[in-house]
């Protein structure tokens, strides 16, 4: 099937939903891809690059639209204001989109694509479960916003984040605030820590402070007990106690730390407001605040969608395309995203598309299916948090000892004990001949056990064929016998001479073979 | 030679066994052990032949002779990854040899004893064959399973511990019998020929009940087994260095049983009672979660950003015979300057120490090849594991799960480390047939198909 690429047109986007890597992968899968001239600049990939890796340059973006059965974007579809057209309308039918789509807030978009009768995959509504993580570009794309948060932050900071102690006197190191741990979060705590800050982190999902702590980032303790984690490993509404304790403890905060990154949301609601213009207000002078969730509203209350605005002289930065701002990498990685989706949407390679919806990730990213809304998808059913706490109950169990039905100091003595008692039966009765043999049978056992003790572990192997070849020392016993004049006799002793020397040459000259293969 | 001069043989003989066997306790003297072990046999064999009780040579010299070839020639044309088969059948010659030289001496009627020493000549002809017959059967068995002619699932009749009882309890009274028979003068050797039956019997059984996992306690006890036939031999014939030779042998074996059993965490006695993980009490817990594949150019370039490598390896290295390209991957990662490293689990393929001879076959150096007990704790360092056909040694439900069959069995944690790479060749479960919740953790990513195949791309992308 034709897979085509077109430009980006929403403001300020400057990603592309390919890069030549992932499209050579894409053509291994058995489908041709084809790409709107100039699609790549704002991620600095030229059309050259794309003609490289095989992909066909196409001039003119209707004739893209047309021509291909796949449409791969980054931005849902919007109005083409130099064709004066909306880029549903040039979507051909029976054709599959996959874009973000963000359906809860864009439901008038759905019913669109609907109407048009194709088949849309949202790249933001691919379930949250382990297999699905390599196409989770909700997260990919959180990672690097996270990242560039810290980069904005720090180019509006006014200070080191690093302390030093200088000739020209001490730099204190900047503390940062991170509100909200997920991927995003987790990534400006990592960004932030190698720049050399102090940072603290709050969320209200008390499973994340491992993973905060994991960061060497310091996780604040709401003294209050309120489970934050909803289905899918998001965060929830709290109750209105939980809110006032942690408005409380952020107030705090506020006026001791320099740079605040927020990025708390809840899912298919506006972004709780968490720093009140008074917090703003008590904070120190030339402090930052880093406001992620300002597409759905803002975690600040003074926050300016798009805008960076100083207010109370504290820079609040409300973009919302930071993921645009680093457009090479995270094309990369949506477009890594992308080729994992075709994987799983072409299990055979044949370049066809499969939409198995007994497959709970493609379910969940579909939410159109040839112009039948099927979102929102039934929950998915795997979350990582319980799983672990059911690992941690077992572990306790281990430690439970077992119990025996003999008491522990007979159990010690008992095989000493029933020894002593066989040595004495066979004291007992047997003649002197047969002791002089026991005697020296019974030392070469300790002689045994003291040499192999010290045996390396990799020379487990060769001793084993070494003590075969040696075992066949039984050979003597045959060749003692061979010379009798019982003719049954002298054919068994033959043969268990001949087997007997199979094992000594056989065992030796192995052994000889593995020992040469030992080298340093 | 005189009887003195034979016996002077001997002692030297026995000395040179011993320190063919101290020589390898380390890799710098394991050659020159070797040498001695084959000098302490061409000494007492010659010193046999040259003795007063053997005359004729032509049975001998013709034996030796055609035995010798085959030996060599199995020697030389081995596969090193079909050692474990090799060591198998090596026991079953012992075994059988040691019924052999039992039932001719059984029958040699020259020997003239009478009284106490000649009923425990009688008992010492009895447990020699009974030793030898249970070696070889359970050694031709443990031959048919390694090399997959027979199911390695272990064989579980109903009652099977009630039938080894009966078997053992028939062959003391067969014991009984035939004591009776030798005193009388009678047919002594129907209970005997009855015995050996029920010894083969035995030893298929034993065998057969065995998990696939457990094969390397099973291979070292059966080593034991054929030191304790040539023992019981010994004492047959009155032979002192038959008995020293076989005592150190089979200790030998006993010790490499208790040092593998210890490493899987498993009681003597129910490996050889046999039925893998049928003692543990609960349901084991169930794997959920996904596993996440990743390709050998993504694998390729994980190395290359890494700087320090652990590679397990397990049985699926040896069947796909994968060594090689291992080594050349090593070998092309430590040019880059990178810290490579192998982490062996003593249990790790069907043989003790079978991993340390593969990977000395491709000409991996011994110095970076590391015991699970050195390396274990310095995971926490390790950029990337490649677990290579490996599943049981680096199962994690070993540790946190009591129900697993394998609960308490030391694993290499290399889920510890920054990223796990695993090659298998499907989903399948391993030998025990335990589920392995490493493969679905999240810093774990699975390389599927044949571990040579896979192995090669890894190394083309590595070059390319």
């Amino acid at each position: 099937m034709k897979i085509g690429i077109p430009k980006e047109i929403h403001h300020g986007e400057m990603r592309v939903a390919t890069t030549p890597e992932a499209a050579a992968q894409i053509i291994k899968l058995g489908f041709s891809i084809s790409i709107e001239s100039g699609a790549g600049l704002g991620a600095n990939i030229s059309d050259e690059a794309y003609k490289e890796a095989g992909v066909e340059i196409v001039a003119d973006t209707q004739t893209l639209w047309k021509q291909s059965d796949i449409i791969m974007k980054v931005r849902a579809p919007e109005l083409n204001l130099s064709l004066s057209l909306e880029e549903t309308e040039l979507l051909s039918p029976g054709a599959t989109l996959i874009s973000f789509i963000w359906p809860a807030q864009n439901e008038d978009l759905l019913n669109k694509l609907a109407a048009k009768g194709v088949t849309v995959l949202a790249m933001d509504s691919v379930p949250r479960m382990s297999r699905a993580q390599k196409l989770d570009a909700l997260s990919s794309m959180a990672n690097i916003a996270g990242y560039r948060a810290i980069v904005e932050a720090a180019q509006h900071f006014g200070r080191f984040f690093t302390g030093q102690i200088t000739a020209a006197g001490k730099i204190p190191p900047a503390k940062v605030l991170v509100i909200g741990a997920g991927v995003a979060g987790l990534a400006a705590i990592g960004t932030a820590k190698g720049m050399g800050a102090i940072v603290r982190s709050f969320d209200t999902r008390p499973e994340v402070k491992e993973q905060i702590e994991s960061m060497d980032a310091e996780f604040l303790m709401l003294d209050f007990k309120e489970e934050g984690a909803g289905a899918g490993g998001y965060a929830k509404t709290m109750s209105k106690e939980f809110i006032d304790a942690e408005m409380a403890l952020f107030a705090e905060q506020a006026k001791e730390v320099d740079i605040i990154v927020t990025t708390a949301l809840i899912p298919g609601r506006p972004a709780p407001k968490l720093i009140t213009a008074e917090m703003v207000a008590s904070m120190k002078a030339g402090s930052v605040i880093v406001d992620l969730a300002a597409e759905q509203g803002g975690n600040c209350e003074l926050t300016e969608k798009d805008q960076v605005v100083v207010k109370h002289d504290v820079t609040i930065i409300g973009y919302t395309n930071l993921p645009s701002r680093l457009a090479n990498q995270s094309s990369q990685l949506y477009a890594t995203n992308l080729r994992h989706l075709l994987t799983e949407l072409s299990p055979e390679k044949n370049g066809l598309l499969n939409i198995n919806f007994d497959d709970e990730v493609i379910r969940g990213t579909t939410v159109i299916k040839e112009g039948a809304i099927t979102w929102p998808a039934p929950p998915p059913k795997l979350s990582a948090a319980p799983a672990q706490q059911a690992a941690q109950a077992s572990t306790e169990v281990v430690a439970e000892p077992k119990k025996s039905f003999l008491p522990p100091v007979v159990q010690q003595l008992l095989p000493i004990v029933i020894a002593g008692l066989v040595l004495f039966g066979i004291g007992a009765v047997a003649p002197e001949s047969f002791m002089t043999h026991f005697t020296v049978f019974v030392l070469a056992c300790f002689v045994g056990y003291q040499v192999i003790w010290n045996v390396s572990h990799s020379l487990h192997t060769p001793l084993m064929s070494v003590t075969n070849a040696i075992s066949s020392i039984i050979v003597i016993g045959a060749v003692v016998q061979v010379s009798t004049a019982n003719n049954t006799v002298t054919i068994l002793a033959g043969s268990a001479i001949l087997l007997a020397s199979i094992n000594i040459f056989g065992g030796f000259l192995v052994t000889r073979r593995m020992l040469e293969m030992f080298r340093k | 030679m005189s009887h003195s001069l034979v016996t002077m043989s001997y002692i030297v003989a026995a000395i040179l066994f011993i320190l063919s066997l101290s020589g390898l306790s380390n890799q710098e003297s394991a050659r020159k052990g070797n040498y001695y072990g084959m000098l302490g046999m061409a000494i007492a064999i010659i010193a046999t032949t040259l003795s007063a009780s053997v005359t004729v040579y032509s049975v001998l010299i013709a034996a030796i002779a055609i035995g010798g070839l085959i030996g060599a020639k199995a020697a030389l044309k081995v596969e090193m990854t079909q050692m474990p088969e090799l060591v198998a059948i090596m026991h079953s010659l012992v075994g059988l040899a040691a019924v052999l030289v039992g039932y001719a001496n059984f029958m040699d009627s020259s020997i003239s004893i009478a009284g106490v020493e000649k009923t425990i000549h009688e008992v010492e002809i009895y447990i020699g064959i009974l030793i030898g017959a249970v070696t070889f059967s359970g050694s031709v068995i443990a031959f048919g399973k390694l090399s997959e002619k027979i199911n390695g699932k272990p064989l579980l009749l109903p009652g099977r511990h009630w039938l080894n009882l009966s078997l053992l309890f028939a062959v003391i009274g067969l014991g009984a019998m035939f004591l009776q028979q030798t005193e009388a003068g009678g047919e002594a050797i129907i209970p005997l020929a009855i015995m050996t039956a029920i010894a083969v019997l035995f030893g298929i059984h034993m065998v057969m009940a065995i998990g696939g996992a457990d094969m390397p306690v099973v291979i070292s006890m059966l080593n034991s087994y054929s030191g304790w036939a040539a023992a019981a031999t010994g004492f047959m014939l009155s032979n002192d260095l038959l008995i020293v030779t076989g005592a150190l042998v089979g200790s030998s074996g006993a010790i490499l049983s208790y040092i593998m059993c210890r490493a899987m965490n498993r009681h003597f006695l129910s490996v050889i009672a046999g039925g893998f993980g049928t003692s543990s009490g609960g349901e084991a817990a169930a794997i959920e979660g996904e596993v996440q594949p990743i390709e050998a150019e993504e694998v390729a370039k994980l190395l290359q950003d890494s700087k320090n490598i652990m590679i397990i390896p397990g049985y699926g290295m040896a069947v796909a015979q994968a060594q090689h390209t291992v080594n050349e991957i090593t070998k092309l990662l430590r040019d880059k300057g990178k810290k490579v490293r192998f982490g062996i689990h003593p249990v790790a393929g069907r043989m003790p120490g079978h991993m340390n001879v593969l990977l000395a076959e491709a000409k991996v150096p011994y110095d970076i090849v590391f015991e699970m007990d050195e390396i274990n704790e310095d995971f926490g360092n390790v950029d990337v594991s490649i677990v290579i056909g490996a599943n049981d040694i680096v199962n994690p439900s070993a540790l946190n799960d009591p129900n697993s069959p394998i609960a308490g069995m030391p694993v290499l944690e290399c889920w510890k480390g920054e990223t796990t790479i695993v090659l298998k060749r499907s989903m399948a479960s391993g030998y025990a047939g335990v589920g392995n919740p490493l493969f679905v953790l999240d810093n774990t990513r699975m390389l599927f198909g044949d571990a040579n195949a896979t192995m090669q791309a890894v190394l083309k992308a590595l070059k390319g």
